[in-house]
């Protein structure tokens, strides 16, 4: 298992989605990717995304105006 | 073909592409949606701007493709073509709609994205939810075989809200959906798509006027062709065109435009802005904060600051203090009158 993060402060939505699904291509089932956005809109998009795609999203917290997810990428469906 | 057949569902986050995608789902077809981000699209980015109602409500994602993917069940695929969308934009071989929307160019490259990506992952047929005889008159005839052709999807495009007005398609002749429960929708009423969408259990919402991106907006189109005008080219970026969405766009000089906070959300937004612009904003009342695009002339600077402070609390006051900054530079003081509401002439408001 690897973990990666992924900077997507001032990135508007959809890009950050659009960033973590790049990103969560290159992955293996069980990696963790720590994503960080400023976008708040981030917080629901990037869980949504996850959840159509059977990846876990294992913690995400909005702090300070940063707003910070971990998702685990699951085994089933492709990115 | 005895795997089960693979779809790829075009889905904008409205609800005919969504009831199309539920039409060959029932039937068995596996489906997977695609959706392609122009920059133009309605939702999205606008949460950072202002709270996002809708999503509170409805609870789930304020992207409206993604909250459509999670009712029906379906991987999303969320495709950036912002920069191939540029040509399609600029350079429309089918010209523009009633503003600046190329939509039957805008099909045709969707459809072309869709059938690509079909090919490469090894699915069967590309599904829309264009509907027969929707489209204004001028068009009508033309358009659903235009991108069919166009786009080289040719019988691999079904339309399961119309197919029974069309030709059969491929995934109809090798009976991976059975026609006979497809639907012969046509013309601009929603009431067939209403009907079928109650039978299907599927709730619906307001749908935003005009379409599905702000190039069908009249005021957001006047403000994209007053920008190519001022840059004597028909280019932009992401940034360009957020920008367009938000504030009040004003132009006092060919070579200057304004760009000023309306509330709170968006003096928010602008403020991420700082380090791109020059920008001006009160400090002895409260006010907007104000984008400056372009260049600054002899006067310019206070001219442009006049204007922000008609549009703070001090407009009634005889002098206003303002903060002018540069992108990287400090900020300079100066005090101003501010312009009275019929020194602006209506010309500098744009869209
Ligand atoms: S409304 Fe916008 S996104 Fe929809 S077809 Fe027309 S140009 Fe394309």
């Amino acid at each position: 298992m690897a973990r990666t993060s992924l900077d997507c402060r001032n990135l508007l939505c959809p890009m950050p989605v659009i960033r973590v699904q790049a990103a969560v291509a290159k992955l293996a089932a069980g990696d963790e990717l720590a994503v960080y956005a400023t976008d708040p809109g981030a917080l629901q998009d990037i869980p949504a995304w996850c959840r159509v795609h059977g990846h876990a999203v294992l913690s995400s917290e909005e702090r300070d105006g940063e707003v910070y997810l971990l998702v685990r990428v699951g085994g089933g469906a492709s990115a | 073909m005895t795997e089960q057949p693979k779809a790829v569902a075009l889905i904008s986050g409205g609800l005919d592409s969504m009831l199309a995608a539920r039409v060959v789902q029932e039937q068995g077809v596996h489906v997977e949606g695609i959706n392609f981000f122009t920059g133009f699209c309605v939702e999205g980015h606008t949460h950072a701007i202002r709270a996002d109602k809708r999503a509170e409500e409805r609870q789930g994602s304020g992207n409206n493709a993604l909250w459509v993917a999670e009712r029906l069940g379906i991987p999303l695929h969320i495709e950036d073509v912002v920069e191939e969308y540029k040509e399609v934009l600029t350079n429309p071989r089918h010209g523009y709609g009633a503003n600046l929307n190329p939509c039957l160019d805008c099909k045709v490259f969707m459809v072309r994205k869709a059938r690509e990506w079909m090919e490469a992952h090894g699915f069967d047929f590309i599904v829309t939810g264009e509907v027969v005889g929707q489209r204004p008159k001028s068009q009508r005839a033309k358009y659903l075989p235009v991108v069919s052709a166009e786009s080289e999807a040719e019988d691999r495009l079904l339309r399961p809200l119309s197919a029974r007005r069309l030709e059969p398609t491929l995934p109809e002749r090798m009976g991976w959906v059975d026609r006979e429960r497809l639907h012969g929708f046509h013309g601009r009423s929603r009431k067939p798509q209403m009907a079928l969408a109650e039978r299907l259990g599927i709730e619906t919402w307001a749908q935003p006027a005009g379409g599905c991106c702000f190039l069908t907006d009249a005021s957001y189109s006047a403000k994209l062709a007053d920008l190519w005008r001022a840059r004597g080219a028909k280019n932009y970026d992401l940034d360009d065109i957020m920008l367009l969405k938000v504030g009040r766009h004003l132009r006092p000089r060919p070579h200057l435009k304004l760009i000023i906070a309306r509330e709170e959300g968006e003096t928010r937004f602008l403020e991420g802005y700082r380090r791109r612009y020059p920008h001006l904003r009160t400090v002895s009342c409260g006010g907007p904060i104000a984008l400056l695009d372009g260049t600054l002339e002899e006067g310019d600077l206070a001219l442009a600051a006049r204007l922000v402070a008609r549009f703070s609390a001090g407009r009634n006051a005889e002098s206003v203090e303002l903060e002018a900054a540069e992108p990287d530079g400090a900020p300079q003081r100066l005090s101003v009158t501010p312009l009275a509401p019929q020194a602006v002439p209506a010309e500098w408001y744009i869209g």
